[in-house]
């Protein structure tokens, strides 16, 4: 499978300046693995530093669907699908 | 220096006094090329926090595409302190995702007072924040 991948502001420096770029797999994790592969500066930005999860300050979405709520890295994707990565957004007064 | 509609800065301001007790949260959208912020997303604080915020993901997601869909970006994040300054705490200082985004404080322990800072590799700096229309 060949799917869309859209990339946050912070994470474009590391593909070119792209928002959108194309990567395959049949899962979530390989798409991410293949990613990482042609993008080698997202490296350690995605998935966390063994590559078995995604790395903790990154939400990941298939669709409209956080892949943490679905089978995380083994979630199938499809042609169609789209997957997008978020930073997580957080703090506060602490 | 980050610039905000009039209408922008009366919608953070409102969501961040609805959010009271806790904290509360949103995202801004503009043109990262001039730091004009003309639109507001109010998000959902999946901390449910008076003392921390957690962008909602699912809110995130559909305000980037919206501001896409625009032709605009999403350029900075707002979060009120409910009973301290706003000033960045070393929590939003060690969780700031994008140093090219404006973090806008919004202290709701008086009169609301809203500043903006960039946070780069731990280095916070205050930027002035005006109204603009357009």
């Amino acid at each position: 499978m060949t799917v869309e991948v859209r990339l946050p502001t912070v994470l474009r420096q590391h593909a070119g300046g792209q928002s959108v770029v194309r990567a395959e797999g049949a899962t979530v994790g390989e798409v991410l693995e293949g990613l990482v592969r042609a993008y080698p500066g997202l490296g350690g930005q995605v998935l966390a530093q063994d590559g078995t999860a995604l790395h903790r300050f990154v939400n990941v979405y298939l669709n409209d669907d956080d892949v943490r709520y679905l089978e995380r890295l083994d979630t199938k994707v499809s042609d169609e699908d789209v997957v997008s990565i978020l930073p997580a957004v957080a703090g506060g007064a602490g | 220096m980050l610039t905000l509609t009039p209408g922008t800065h009366v919608r953070l301001v409102g969501h961040c006094l609805d959010g009271l007790p806790d904290e509360a949260c949103g995202l801004l959208g503009g043109d990262p090329a001039t730091g004009h912020a003309s639109l507001c997303y109010p998000t959902r604080n999946q901390a449910a926090s008076a003392r921390l915020y957690e962008v909602h993901p699912l809110d995130h997601l559909r305000a980037d595409r919206d501001a896409e869909s625009r032709g605009l970006q999403i350029i900075g994040v707002f979060h009120s302190h409910t009973h301290t300054d706003a000033y960045p705490s070393a929590t939003d200082v060690a969780q700031a995702p994008d140093p090219s985004w404006h973090y806008v404080l919004v202290s709701l322990k008086a009169e609301p007072v809203v500043r903006s800072y960039r946070i780069d590799d731990g280095k916070i700096a205050e930027e002035p924040v005006a109204l603009a229309a357009g």
